[in-house]
């Protein structure tokens, strides 16, 4: 077989790390080139410099360093006993692509990944010289990503989170069930012991760097982790528990959901119809309930369906407001910002605006309008100077009122 | 130019801005006018190639405020507002800006209320001006101009159309991120250029004036083609973020049409090439039965051969699973009856196991074999097949619920664990399994036939012990 050029080989290993769903670059320390050698800055604010058709953002070059791999996790593409097409890069091949694709503007950085390829410990090692190449012979300042790999050794790991503004362990599946069947090489408490690791350095760092202004930075973006979501049984409450514990424990920037999604040559333990992607978004949002809006797992628990699962036509702040009644309506014009924010339809921005606004005028529905997306929604569960809902928070048919009309039906129902 | 000493009333002012993004210029006049108490509807602001058709008999020199007039109040919210907001491209922003400022002086919280129209319209040029920046910030796409001189170092060039004028003001964000990097950026309201060290400002330049493609697009459009996932296909999220007024000037957006297009098939066939669509499981010994024998879901299912289901009592304790049948069971249709199976009876007697007792079957439902003339010679089932037929191997453990299973040989292994081991490293000691149950592995009979002399005799004796204490682990559970 001829030799793969960098253009196969990019074909090949992008596609196979495209089921990855972060891309963040924002939240990171502040860093440009001035002064430097090289290139590249990280200014707070992410940036997606093109989206994808799927809608997500373009942000970092994502790719795997190989897509050979010894383990056989059935959800994965690259999974051993998968007979997908496979590459490999070299760590300067994949340095080369960076510097060239980050000096024409297409990308804040990279999101390295890799199969395993030899051992755990070899494929960490690369995974770091990429980096290391970028920020000591480049002088880069753009942002790096590095996915860790639980089994490798915590020295490694320790290098990479050093060159890194973000590193990230998968937890890959909700339930430790889940995890022994579908990822049988793959060890919960391991995956655990290497993030409460990881959560043990950026500690350290943070507090090294409150005493010696230079100590050195450890993956000043934190560390974030992935969970496929509809490959195994477990229910939303599940994972919302789950992803509650994950955040607690170790301190987490962000959890990401990825529904799963088909992959070729899938393996056949996974005879599952595909989740909707809904589904994903519904998590998303009870993830933004409990990062922003101050409710508790218990609250978005509370918000399932007998089934364990949030409801896919509405979403888990409606739901909830549909189960608690009796905290309804809320008068705008008094009530507390923790009361605001569980009104369904009022966003954070939303309920500073009305905080703001309430102390010069007393607000009317009209002016409630002018401050939030759609009035509709949130009208049966406000109270304004000339505006009450008399029975609506009664009806029992409230919900069908307010669920979306026309549901768009999914482009590929499964 | 005499200035007036004092404002005479009902004056019309007229203010000409030296350029159209100039907020340190307005500042300075706005002051000047408040100061002299001239109301909002008495001053029009004109930015360069605008006019001033409004007010054309306006005075256009500037009245001096009195010695004693009250300092101009504005808070930071609202400075930082109007330094973004000057840059839009409505020409009515330093009215607007003006008539904030105004009624600031009366109102100083004023700011704060939401609900206010011109609060409100502030807040939304700022927030399309963030916008178009931070799009700027995403967009612009350089391009490398082969320099004809060795002597100076690549120079990268880009053409963006901003749709306000923010160009000035995000020369900082580039000049930082590509402070050693030689490059210009085009637009139609002018150009900015760094050479690592000093920036200038050049005039209004076209688009012909930019290079028209990079060598390393093509790999830009095959990493961005690849890293899209036809089975999430969401457009209006893509439109949202990236409307189609910013296509023209991205090399990867051509590429979106056909993207669309082909997702539908691309997930068709991902589908088809990946998860198998399994019916509900099957719930009782029967059914599966029934069910194997039309199973075509792996390509040993498509060669001549039948179904083997398993036997044995449904309330057995011990369940033994074998690789796959032979070709005697393929013809007899009862698993191990061939010359593994014989073996594994003797075995078993002689540790005192009974077989009627167990449910015997096998990881694998079908024969894989390879014909070589008349002769049908067994094959070693794949890692993937076995998996697939994992379906029907955990059906029958979910209805015939054994305390114990033995898997025999590496396949049989995989067929419960979802994992390939070694025989040798988890013989002898049990594993346990999601239901409760235990797993207990050793070697195929048929391993055992291949050997001869003092190796099969050492096997041997393995195999018999690990099924002695398989008899020890049974009688301990039952």
């Amino acid at each position: 077989m001829a030799a793969q050029t960098v253009l196969q080989k990019l074909e090949i290993l992008a596609d196979a790390a495209k089921y990855d769903a972060s891309c963040a670059s924002s939240g990171t320390a502040k860093k440009n080139s001035l002064g430097g050698k090289g290139i590249g800055s990280t200014e707070g604010m992410g940036i997606c410099h093109a989206y994808a058709p799927d809608g997500r953002c373009i942000s970092l070059l994502k790719i795997l360093l190989t897509n050979h791999c010894v383990f056989d996790c059935h959800y994965c593409v690259n999974r051993k006993s998968s007979n997908v097409a496979r590459a490999r890069f070299t760590p300067q091949e994949v340095v080369d692509l960076t510097l060239a694709f980050y000096r024409r503007n297409y990308i804040e950085g990279l999101f390295l990944s890799s199969g395993i390829v030899k051992s755990s410990n070899h494929t960490m090692e690369q995974i770091v010289e990429v980096a290391r190449i970028l920020r000591e012979e480049h002088d880069f300042r753009g942002y790096i990503h590095l996915k860790t790999i639980p089994e490798a050794d915590p020295e490694i790991v320790h290098q990479a989170g050093l060159y890194a503004d973000r590193v990230s362990i998968n937890v890959e599946l909700p339930t430790d069930s889940g995890l022994t069947r579908l990822a049988p090489d793959k060890d919960a408490r391991q995956i655990e012991g290497a993030m409460g690791k990881v959560k043990a350095d950026l500690v350290e760092a943070k507090d090294a760097r409150k005493r010696f202004r230079h100590a050195p930075r450890f993956a000043p973006a934190g560390q974030s982790t992935q969970m496929i979501v509809g490959a195994d049984a477990a229910t939303d409450a599940d994972i919302v528990g789950k992803a509650s514990r994950l955040y607690d424990n170790f301190r987490l920037r962000r959890v990401y959901y990825s529904a799963f999604s088909p992959i070729p040559d899938a393996s056949a333990v996974l005879p599952l119809k595909r989740p909707p992607l809904i589904r994903e978004h519904r998590l998303y949002q009870s993830d933004w309930l409990m990062r922003f809006y101050g409710y508790k797992p218990t609250d978005v628990m509370q918000a399932t369906e007998a089934d364990g699962n949030l409801p896919l036509d509405i979403d888990p702040k409606l739901a909830w407001a549909l189960k608690f009644r009796e905290a309804f309506p809320v008068d705008v014009n008094r009530a507390s910002k923790e009361q605001l924010l569980r009104v369904p339809g009022l966003g954070v921005k939303a309920v500073g605006k009305i905080l703001a606004s309430r102390r010069h005028r007393a607000l009317r529905l009209d002016d409630v309008a002018l401050l939030t997306q759609s009035i509709t929604k949130v009208r049966p569960f406000i109270v304004t100077v000339d505006w009450r809902p008399i029975t609506l928070t009664d009806r029992a048919d409230l919900r069908s009122l307010l669920a979306p009309k026309s549901e768009q039906l999914e482009l590929f129902a499964a | 130019m005499t200035a007036l000493q004092h404002v005479k009333l009902g004056t019309y002012y007229m203010v000409h801005l030296p350029e159209a993004d100039d907020f340190d210029f307005w500042r300075e006049r706005a002051r000047a006018l408040v100061q002299c108490d001239v109301p909002p509807d008495r001053v029009a602001w004109v930015e360069p190639g605008g006019s001033g058709d409004l007010f054309a008999h306006g005075e256009r020199r500037m009245p001096v405020p009195p010695i004693d007039a009250k300092p101009v109040r504005a808070n930071r919210r609202f400075v930082s507002l109007a330094r973004n907001a000057i840059l839009h491209s409505d020409p009515e922003r330093f009215a607007l800006l003006y008539r904030l400022l105004w009624r600031l002086q009366s109102n100083p919280r004023m700011m704060e209320d939401k609900a206010d129209p011109d609060v409100r319209r502030v807040e939304e040029l700022d927030k399309n001006v963030r916008r178009d920046s931070h799009k700027m910030h995403a967009f612009v796409r350089f391009r490398l101009v082969e320099s004809e001189d060795e002597e100076v170092s690549e120079h990268y060039v880009a053409w963006f159309e901003p749709e306000h004028h923010i160009l000035r003001a995000n020369a900082g964000f580039f000049m930082r991120r590509f402070s050693n990097m030689r490059w210009s950026i085009l637009t139609p309201r002018g150009s900015l250029h760094w050479d690592t060290e000093t920036m200038s400002e050049g005039p209004p330049a076209e688009r012909h004036d930019a290079p028209g493609g990079d060598p390393m697009e093509d790999l830009w459009r095959t990493y961005y083609a690849s890293i899209f996932n036809p089975a999430r296909l969401k457009i209006g999220a893509m439109l949202k973020e990236m409307p189609k007024k910013y296509w023209k000037n991205m090399p990867e957006a051509a590429l979106i049409p056909d993207l669309i297009a082909g997702a539908q098939g691309r997930e068709a066939k991902m589908v088809e090439k990946g998860a198998l669509e399994f019916e509900e499981r099957p719930d009782t010994l029967a059914a599966i039965d029934k069910a194997i024998h039309g199973c075509r879901k792996c390509p040993i299912g498509q060669l001549d051969n039948h179904a083997v289901m398993g036997e044995g009592p449904q309330d057995a304790a011990l369940m033994i699973v074998g690789e796959q049948p032979g070709d005697q069971e393929d013809q007899t249709g009862r698993p191990f009856v061939g010359p593994a199976g014989q073996l594994l009876d003797a075995h078993l007697e002689k540790v005192g196991i009974d077989r009627r007792a167990a449910y015997v079957t096998n990881a694998v439902k079908h024969f894989k074999y390879v014909q070589r003339g008349k002769r049908r010679l067994h094959q070693n089932p794949g890692a993937k097949e076995i998996d697939t037929c994992r379906w029907w191997i955990e059906s029958e453990r979910a209805i015939v619920k054994p305390k114990l299973v033995l898997a025999m040989g590496a396949s049989a292994a995989r067929g419960m664990l979802g994992k390939t081991v070694s025989i040798s490293k988890v013989r002898g000691a049990p594993i346990p399994l999601e239901d409760g149950s235990e797993l207990w592995v050793t070697a195929h009979p048929s391993y055992l036939l291949r050997l001869d002399g003092p190796a099969r005799e050492e096997q041997a004796r393995l195999f018999d012990a690990d099924l002695a204490a398989v008899r020890a682990r049974l009688e301990e559970l039952a």
